[in-house]
């Protein structure tokens, strides 16, 4: 079913999108992320641009995150006022990226920085995931003593100034250094598309030290908001956005997040965390070989 | 009398005269909508001899039709390895690349004319007037050039197809050429040659216009002039589906 898509200017076939969104989605739904950093190298393989593939696959996080921030907050697993600050950084870094975009894009570097973000950030991630899920294992196992709960803060981060009280989190620090920790996953969800999710919450829990129960919901509150603005900044400024490309992912994606919650009810969430680590370490492993490898092409064509 | 001498002598005038060419195209308007994947162009037409009578000698008549897109300013980059790493390394910027050009001809182009002529009327994808805005040498010059054109031969842009006209009793020629999903929107160009013994004899030009049609048309021009409602809807849309997708999950 071929269909025609207005600002990419080509036409895709619309089941293989929707089943990209689909697969996706139970990814996201599985893991709680939101798989930006899957639709965006997917979309480029398919031959989307790439600035297409960016400004709309964040729109698809945006759905994505929708289902959960509601579910969380009827838990009580939201902390507005840690979000709301995340959100406002979020928000200053998506305009820095949008500047540091086309700056970028002037100099045709966009692609390779890119790609080599996604290198470093996935393969980084991934190997921290897989430790500790693996550290997990074995003590579910029984074959490793439980490691003692250390909930604090990294000591940099104690060294801010301006403390303030964030009760749902069970924290008092610097604001500034939730409101950085938004900037910088603005930066990434404008140059790649991605929520940020698989940065932010490791992020929370290891830098910050907030309270775990608090951590999911808060960062889907905050991806939500920042994908939203990131949506419409590419539409203002690199008008990239493709309205009928994001509906496709998203009936996709909605539909395969919903699938994905109801397996991950039921399977253990160390085996989760350990596949979501090799997974996200195979993705960064192929770019990486993309970037060393000699390309397909050697010449391309913007307009200018 | 003078009226006379001159219906008298109209025959011997014409004979003298060049062939004219009456070309018309399938579409006048491609339109790109929701499912366009593509459009196939018939370019058609008659060679109206002088006197109506046919050349009796032994050269053959040929005819080549280009169909050219709007002019586009754009960037080539070229990669290279640094650092173990492909970066985009040189650039070259070209002021006026065809968006589109495919070319049929009756025989293989070099056959029917020289490269002078060639180089002219722009017939054939090696004789592309690409005017780059650039110094570099020569050599960088031609592979740019030939990288831009193998690019976009691949992806259906150029196209080259010798012996794609056909000429019936030397009076009617058709071709076909096929315009791709990924065509750029804007103002076509189907020109029309009619050559024989290497010289241009005739040359018709007929314009095609390439717009997107309906909701593409719309969204398009949303995009692109009303930027804040549109970014808008599509996050209203993210977030309706999402939600709406919950709820219905909840449900079930």
């Amino acid at each position: 079913m071929d269909l025609y898509l207005p600002i990419a200017n080509l036409s895709v076939n619309a089941l293989v999108i929707i089943a990209l969104g689909g697969g996706v989605g139970i990814l996201s739904g599985m893991f709680g992320v939101g798989g930006g950093f899957l639709t965006t190298p997917l979309l480029i393989v398919y031959g989307i641009p790439p600035t297409v593939a960016a400004a709309s696959a964040a729109s698809q996080v945006t759905g994505a995150s929708v289902s959960g921030v509601s579910a969380y907050f009827r838990r009580g697993g939201v902390d507005v006022k840690m979000g709301g600050v995340m959100v406002i950084g979020g928000v200053m870094g998506s305009l820095f990226g949008a500047w540091l975009f086309r700056l970028l894009q002037a100099s045709g570097q966009i692609d390779t920085a890119i790609a080599i973000t996604y290198v470093l950030l996935l393969s980084s991630i991934g190997a921290l995931m897989l430790k500790e899920s693996l550290e997990a294992i074995a003590v579910t196992r029984g074959r490793r003593a439980v490691p003692p709960r250390r909930r604090r803060h990294h000591p940099l981060v104690a060294s801010l100034p301006f403390r303030m009280r964030f009760y749902r989190s069970g924290l008092y620090i610097s604001p500034l250094a939730p409101l950085l920790l938004g900037f910088g996953t603005g930066i990434l969800t404008i140059l790649l598309g991605v929520g940020g999710g698989f940065v932010l919450v490791p992020a929370m829990i290891y830098l910050l030290g907030m309270a775990t129960q608090v951590v999911v919901g808060t960062s889907l509150f905050q991806i939500l908001f920042v994908t939203a603005a990131a949506t419409m900044v590419h539409a203002m400024t690199t008008k990239a956005v493709d309205i009928v490309l994001a509906g496709l992912l998203l009936i996709g994606s909605v539909i395969g997040a919903q699938v994905g919650a109801r397996f991950a009810a039921k399977a253990r969430p160390e085996y989760l965390r350990l596949a979501l680590g090799l997974m996200v370490l195979l993705v960064a492993g192929r770019i990486a070989l993309g970037l060393g490898w000699r390309p397909d092409e050697i010449y391309s064509i913007e307009l200018s | 009398m003078k009226l006379l001498a001159l219906v008298l002598a109209a025959p011997l005038l014409l004979a003298q005269a060049k062939p004219v060419l009456v070309p018309d195209v399938s579409q006048r308007e491609i339109r790109i909508a929701y499912s366009f994947t593509g459009a196939e162009l018939l370019l058609f037409g008659a060679i109206l001899y002088p006197g109506g009578k046919l050349p009796d000698d032994e050269h053959r008549t040929d005819l080549v039709v280009v169909v050219k897109g709007p002019v586009q300013s754009i960037t080539v980059r070229e990669k290279e390895k640094l650092a173990g790493v492909w970066v985009n390394a040189q650039a070259l910027r070209y002021r006026s690349a065809p968006s589109f050009y495919a070319i049929a001809s009756s025989r293989p182009i070099e056959r029917i004319v020289d490269e002078r002529t060639r180089a002219i009327y722009e017939l054939g994808l090696d004789s592309l007037q690409l005017s780059p805005a650039s110094s570099a040498a020569p050599t960088v010059q031609d592979r740019f050039a030939r990288g831009l054109v193998d690019l976009r031969r691949r992806a259906g842009l150029y196209v080259e197809a010798p012996r794609a006209v056909e000429i019936t009793q030397d009076v009617l020629y058709r071709a076909r050429v096929s315009i791709p999903a990924r065509v750029p929107v804007g103002q076509f160009t189907a020109e029309t040659f009619l050559i024989r013994e290497g010289k241009v004899l005739a040359a018709a030009v007929r314009e095609i216009t390439v717009e997107k049609a309906g909701f593409e048309r719309y969204v398009a021009r949303a995009a692109d002039r009303n930027a804040v409602p549109y970014g808008l809807v599509a996050v209203a849309m993210s977030v309706l589906l999402g939600w709406g997708a919950g709820r219905l999950a909840q449900r079930v």
